[in-house]
């Protein structure tokens, strides 16, 4: 019983600075807007109307959790290992990419079969992306925060070049797209809602990368790596087979979450693919202490933020960047309350003492 | 084409016009970031604050009238960006990088929702000099156009470098970049110094976002900067920290950038994007060259993370 409690005790002040960084940005966020002029009440209220107040408005929000559960251990996986990754955005483009140029290649063929190649595709390019940047770090050192974001811009700069022209659907005049995939190679809705089947592919993903890295040697491995490189390397693990495998595999979530944005929400690869999933996506990982079950709900809420922004561009007037001036609060918040982790007890741990000691 | 076209002559003299024209916010970025990392921190937020300075230089110029005025207020704005930065870093156990992206999102928010009304106006631009007097071409005399903060941004590089190399400011800079254990003994507050070097760095890098509103491309809006920013940060580790070598990089970046304008102006329209993305190309191809997993780069701040 005392075991459970102490568990208990631990999880809830683990969610103590989080949830107070998040609370203290959206003070800071109902300041802001105040000094523009606009009533914070009236924005908290939107906000949460548009992101859970509603089944309309929850569908919304899980739509938009479904790519953010994959950006964000394109961030978090690395993470373990102690490598700060930002290129999700281009590995989800890269990835989107390729799904729609397979789909379209392969029409006609059985669905099953275009499907799995499409994923495969997007999970292929994402991997080659931000594995490349991996084996940059092991073998040339390249910092790998600096080369996944050059590689984002060069990623959405070849997306763009290829719709504008090999890929080009000459019947897409004013946004240049990719031939539309055909109806039955769409990822449907889950029964009974208007979520895609999206969602639950990113929360498999998030599991397996929990159990992953947290219930297999293989993780461990990781896990020690990040925790001190030359130890890991004098244990003799393989580090830099370590690190290519797992910015490889963070890469080739960001790419299915690029295939998902295809095959379910757009219907082919365009401009529409760079929808800030990607710095999200980073934000996301880094509130959920890198942690790939923590990514579940953090993406949900922030999928809520997200999904909120047009009900305050409608009813209020707010620029559509007001979603990103409030991301940027939080993160910049959560990353001074780091300072205060650790530090903060809510409970005294109940000691395991003789009951006539406890009475006493 | 009108009259007196260079035709295929135009596009060494349009990078060459570029690497003027387009390299001075790399400049000043790189000459702010080289400051900051002296101290022995790397802020990558920069892109943000070149974003925010863009913004804020805009509409102060519009505003007042003055574009010099916005040059300082953008330079300003980016002080206060430097100056957070430097603060969150002060506290425990926080990461530069991290912060780095935080503010990198944030200033980038920021510029779009406060920039938002100024998108349509036309505020007023800085002089230009010219130096094409001599020519008879309209595209040498337009090439040669070359922009105050330009010459202002070429004249700190040689500053910069004595400042660091001659003065008792630099030095302690420079120490707390090596090793903060000795500064600290030496009875230097690490913090403090890093903080002035931080908001340096963010005042440089505003008024490198004002050259964009202000100048080249000359009008505020959304797509302004797509990773100059944070290419600038990469030409720094490139430059070895030196600023007289982030002004021949700075020149670089800048021809590289005008290769797609420039095919672009003679006709070639394929592959347009893939021109664009030539500086992010380059930087990524010299990081890759340079860079080695074995030893340290040579005359890197030993405290900087980023080359460990």
């Amino acid at each position: 019983m005392d075991r459970i409690m102490n568990a208990l005790a631990a999880l809830l002040t683990a969610l103590v600075v989080p949830g107070a960084a998040l609370l203290a940005s959206l003070a800071l966020f109902g300041a802001f807007v105040a000094l523009v002029g606009v009533n914070p009440l009236e924005v908290y209220e939107l906000m949460y109307r548009g992101a859970f107040g509603s089944w309309f408005s929850w569908q919304n929000t899980l739509t938009r959790a479904a790519p953010l559960i994959l950006t964000a251990l394109c961030t978090a996986l690395p993470a373990q290992l102690g490598l700060v990754i930002i290129g999700g955005e281009g590995a989800l483009v890269l990835g989107g990419l390729a799904a729609a140029a397979t789909g379209v290649a392969l029409d006609g063929a059985p669905v099953a079969l275009v499907m799995g190649a499409m994923g495969l595709a997007g999970m292929a390019a994402g991997a080659a992306l931000i594995g490349g940047v991996g084996a940059l770090r092991h073998r040339r050192g390249v910092n790998e925060t600096i080369s996944s974001l050059l590689l984002t811009y060069i990623a959405i700069a070849v997306m763009n070049h290829m719709v504008e022209g090999p890929l080009k659907d000459p019947a897409s005049l004013n946004k240049p797209s990719t031939a539309p995939l055909a109806e039955a190679y769409q990822i449907g809705p889950l029964p009974g809602m208007d979520v895609h089947w999206g969602l639950v592919l990113g929360v498999l993903c998030a599991v397996a990368a929990w159990v992953l890295m947290s219930r297999t040697v293989f993780g461990f491995a990781a896990r020690m790596v990040g925790g001190n490189p030359r130890a890991a390397r004098m244990a003799g693990l393989p580090v830099g087979r370590l690190l290519i495998v797992t910015t490889a595999l963070a890469g080739a979530a960001a790419g299915l979450a690029g295939m998902v944005e295809v095959a379910a929400v757009h219907g082919r690869a365009n401009a529409a693919l760079v929808a800030g999933y990607g710095s999200t996506g980073v934000l996301v990982a880094f509130l959920a202490r890198q942690n790939p079950l923590a990514v579940i709900p953090v993406a949900i809420l922030f999928g809520g933020i997200g999904a909120s922004g047009g009900l305050l561009q409608r009813r209020l007037g707010l620029p559509d960047a007001s979603v990103l001036v409030f991301q940027g609060i939080i993160f910049v918040v959560l990353l001074a309350s780091e300072a205060m982790q650790g530090r903060v007890r809510l409970f005294a741990p109940a000691p395991i003492l003789p009951a006539a000691a406890k009475e006493a | 084409m009108d009259d007196g076209s260079l035709g295929w002559w135009g596009v060494p003299l349009a990078v060459l016009a570029g690497a003027i024209r387009i390299s001075t916010p790399f400049l000043f970025v790189s000459l702010g970031e080289c400051l900051t990392e002296k101290s022995g921190r790397i802020n990558l937020g920069l892109e943000g604050t070149l974003v925010m300075g863009a913004m804020t230089a805009y509409a102060v110029s519009y505003g007042s009238g003055d574009p010099w005025l916005g040059v300082l207020a953008a330079g300003l704005a980016g002080t206060a960006f430097g100056a957070l930065h430097a603060s969150i870093c002060g506290l425990e156990r926080v990461n530069d990088i991290a912060v780095g992206i935080a503010l990198m999102l944030l200033g980038t928010g920021l510029a779009f929702f406060l920039g938002k009304p100024f998108i349509q106006p036309q505020a007023p631009q800085l002089p230009a000099i010219s130096f094409g007097w001599w020519s008879g071409s309209a595209q040498v005399r337009s090439a040669l156009q070359v922009n105050a903060l330009f010459l202002v941004g070429l004249a700190l590089a040689p500053l910069l470098l004595w400042g660091l190399r001659n003065t008792r400011w630099g030095m302690v800079l420079r120490i707390v970049g090596e090793s903060a254990e000795a500064a600290r003994a030496m009875g230097y507050k690490i913090n403090q110094v890093r903080l002035l070097a931080t908001a340096c760095g963010g005042f440089l890098a505003g008024v490198g976002g004002s050259f964009l509103s202000l100048h080249y491309p000359g009008s505020w809006n959304e797509r302004l900067s797509s990773g100059q920013g944070i290419t600038a940060v990469a030409l720094v580790i490139f430059a070895r920290w030196d600023p007289m070598l982030c002004v021949w990089a700075s020149l670089l970046f800048g021809g590289a950038s005008a290769l797609g304008p420039a095919l672009q102006s003679v006709g070639v329209t394929q592959g347009y994007y893939l021109f664009n993305a030539a500086p992010y190309v380059l930087t990524l191809a010299i990081m890759i060259a340079t860079s080695s997993s074995r030893h340290r780069l040579a005359g890197a701040p030993a405290e900087l993370s980023v080359t460990r």
